[in-house]
């Protein structure tokens, strides 16, 4: 008999089969072997997950994981075990390293990396277009027998609406989904901040809330066109949720993510002059705050994504305007959700950890992903305790240190995270 | 007063008449045979230059000499990425010499806002980006009530550029603080919808606004904006929000014609606009250096050191 592990007494939360009660879960091996008050074994190691939420791990859509080409601000290694401490069992890299991940040999290497890393479960998005030029699509069907399932050149949105056509009808063949940056690069360029009463009185180019309107109902209207399906990356206007929801009722094949902080944080934040709040698109207001909440309530929006961009200290700690946009996000994501929406009451707890595992593991294609926890599914979990709290500050997992978050205090804490059995992390350390 | 100079809105509207009230007393040093003071001896105040500003960066310096400051100027230009040192480490180094103030001249908007999270000396702020550029509208300040009298209750207008000048928000936030009535003028393009929130009023027509005037401010048609058309030429600037001889026909008598400098004579102001005698562009110059004067005293000598006026 292989190694047996209890994970005994936790609140077990599971989108996936709808479940919340206090119970025993019985890894073996690889799998789970039991879930309920009865799934006590003889011989099996005892983790006491008394007062912990055991929950699926948790997928992220969206994060940057900088290699090849950027290990200077994170290696894949260094970003799955940043995940791993989040809670994450599986996590989508974005394409725009260096080489771009256009091609099936730069998807094998990523792959590769994180297999060697094992601290999570590394899915490869491809680029679009070749290099992410925006001119002509990659080899997309390549990638997609090489397993890819998501397509995008985040980063930069694709800047011809016949080229976005293209890939979203190209990609039906193999049922993969084209996420989009959506941002009218016209009206956004060289922006810093959102436009507004901010931008103004900082004296902070602007980007209106209509440089993302605008191209959310671009894509949309491809993907009613096309049939294809279209996932949004990074919703950050009420206004563009409400074309979403809009698109939806009409049936529009369209999956959309908000980061934790767009939820979490506005823009007026921005009058330190911060460049960790600095993020692409930029943090929007009050209003915009709430319309995603609202939509992430209401399933508009399916997931929570980190878009983890990690950058080096010297180059957040540039001029604003120089510094480069993006906030690291693996590590806090769980916790600023259980604390600026789960905890006031905004989010039920079920609905953060759906956002968080289930949905985006439908998305991306990650069957052993998202739950439900069931006998003979993978053993991909998560245990975190819900009351814990902490500050947010080095050091990092994650080779970054470039939060939004810096300095805030945060209820939840992850304590466990299982990979196919294996921990991850145990008693909130990485094990490797 | 603040720790730093960062913004305007630092300053109380007593601090500000503090300000303009010290810098009355060190007005008439420039007038002597000797024009130092020993106010800041064995202070240094480091003049940080990334943009090219010999005016600004000239009227500090008198003003810390007339002090006498140990004065160190460290001028480059671009960005500190271009300059290939962060802003965080050429700080520290400043820090490690000893500096006592440090005047920052940056292109990018927040840069000192950013030093002073480095730094444990006084930060002034000489213009950064497109934000704020707090010790000119101060002289500008000085100036008007030097020539007025008052500051409450004038009417001003700021005509030209808002959207990308320093000036323009730093003396609306210090007009309206002292309780002049503000008005931005301009083409729709240039000022931001969001002015009516600093207590500014807007007008897209200048001969509208003309007739009821105590100041009328120009700012400076910035050339290198025109890349991205906020308007269609120079030429219809000039035609539409130009300060021209027929336009100061219509100003009120003893109504003030001011320019942060330097001039586009031509494009936002006549040529013989700017030299007539209601011009008082020179003597805003002029009163710059002991406005900065009072500004390092006050922040680095404080009222108890010594020396004084």
């Amino acid at each position: 008999m292989g190694r047996r592990v209890l994970l005994r007494g936790g609140r077990v939360v599971d989108p996936a089969a709808g479940r919340d009660e206090v119970a025993d879960v019985l890894v073996e091996e690889d799998r789970v072997a039991a879930v309920g008050p009865g799934a006590a074994r003889a011989g099996a190691e005892i983790l006491d997950c008394e007062g912990l939420v055991v929950a699926p791990g948790l997928v992220d859509l969206h994060a940057h994981l900088r290699e090849p080409g950027f290990e200077h601000k994170e290696t894949i290694e260094t970003g799955s075990r940043a995940a791993a401490v989040g809670g994450y069992t599986a996590v989508a890299a974005m394409a725009n390293t260096d080489p771009v991940a256009d091609h099936v040999a730069v998807i094998e290497e990523v792959r590769a990396l994180a297999a060697r890393a094992g601290l999570c479960d590394v899915f490869p998005v491809g680029a679009v277009t070749e290099g992410m030029r925006g001119e002509a699509i990659a080899e997309m069907g390549e990638m997609a027998e090489a397993g890819v399932r998501l397509f995008s050149d985040d980063g930069r949105p694709v800047p011809s609406a016949r080229v976005l056509r293209i890939a979203l009808e190209y990609a039906k063949a193999f049922e993969a989904t084209i996420a989009s940056h959506a941002l009218d690069p016209d009206l956004a360029e060289g922006g810093q901040v959102r436009e507004g009463y901010w931008s103004a009185t900082l004296g902070l180019q602007g980007i209106p809330a209509e440089a993302e309107e605008v191209a959310v109902h671009r894509d949309l209207a491809m993907a009613r066109l096309t049939g294809g399906r279209l996932h949004l990356c990074h919703l950050s206007s009420a206004r563009a949720v409400e074309l979403v929801r809009r698109a939806r009722a009409e049936g529009v094949r369209v999956t959309a993510e908000v980061t934790p902080h767009h939820l979490a944080l506005t823009e007026e934040a921005l009058a330190s002059y911060d460049a960790n709040l600095k993020v692409m698109p930029p943090l929007g207001s009050a209003e915009d705050r709430d319309a995603l909440r609202l939509g992430l309530l209401d399933g508009t929006i399916d997931a929570i994504a980190t878009d983890h961009a990690p950058h080096a200290v010297e180059e957040k700690e540039a001029e604003f305007d120089q510094a480069p946009p993006g906030t690291i996000g693996l590590e806090t994501a769980l916790a600023v959700v259980l604390t600026e929406l789960v905890e006031p009451g905004i989010l039920t707890l079920a609905r953060a950890l759906e956002a968080m595992s289930t949905a985006p593991a439908r998305i991306l294609g990650a069957g052993d992903h998202g739950g439900p926890i069931e006998p003979g599914r993978p053993a991909n979990l998560v245990a975190f305790d819900p009351g814990a709290t902490w500050v947010v500050e080095p050091p990092f997992a994650s080779r970054s240190r470039n939060s939004a978050f810096l300095g805030r205090t945060l209820r939840g804490r992850v304590v466990h995270t299982l990979l196919r059995g294996e921990p991850t992390v145990a008693w909130g350390k990485p094990t490797r | 007063m603040k720790r730093h100079l960062l913004s305007v809105n630092d300053l109380t509207a007593s601090d500000v008449v503090r300000i303009l009230d010290t810098a009355e007393s060190f007005r008439e040093v420039g007038t002597r045979v000797i024009k130092k003071v020993p106010a800041l001896r064995g202070r240094t105040v480091v003049n940080l230059f990334y943009e090219n500003s010999t005016r600004t960066r000239i009227s500090f310096e008198l003003a810390a000499k007339r002090l006498s400051a140990d004065v160190i100027n460290f001028t480059t230009s671009g960005s500190s990425v271009a300059k290939g040192e962060s802003l965080k480490d050429t700080a520290r180094t400043l820090q490690a010499m000893g500096a006592d103030a440090i005047v920052i001249r940056h292109s990018s908007s927040g840069a000192p806002h950013q030093l002073t999270r480095w730094v444990s000396g006084r930060v002034l702020n000489a213009g950064d980006g497109t934000h704020e550029h707090p010790t000119q509208a101060l002289l500008d300040l000085y100036t008007i009530r030097d020539k007025l009298g008052r500051l409450e209750g004038l009417r001003a207008a700021i005509v030209g550029d808002v959207l990308h000048s320093r000036v323009a928000r730093s003396l609306t936030f210090g007009l309206v603080k002292m309780g002049a009535e503000v008005t931005l003028v301009g083409p729709p393009t240039l000022i931001p919808p969001e002015a009516p929130q600093w207590g500014a009023q807007v007008s897209y027509d200048l001969d509208a606004v003309l007739p009821k005037l105590d100041v009328c401010y120009l700012l400076r048609v910035q050339r290198e904006r025109q890349r991205q058309r906020f308007f269609p030429s120079v030429r219809e600037y000039a035609r539409r929000y130009g300060l021209t001889r027929e336009r100061v026909a219509a100003l009120p008598e003893g109504c003030l014609i001011m320019h942060p400098g330097p001039m586009n004579r031509g494009v936002e102001i006549d040529s013989d606009v700017a030299d007539l005698p209601r011009s008082v562009i020179e003597e805003q110059v002029t009163n710059g250096i002991a406005v900065r004067m009072a500004l390092l005293y006050l922040m680095l000598g404080g009222a108890g050191e010594g020396g004084g006026a």
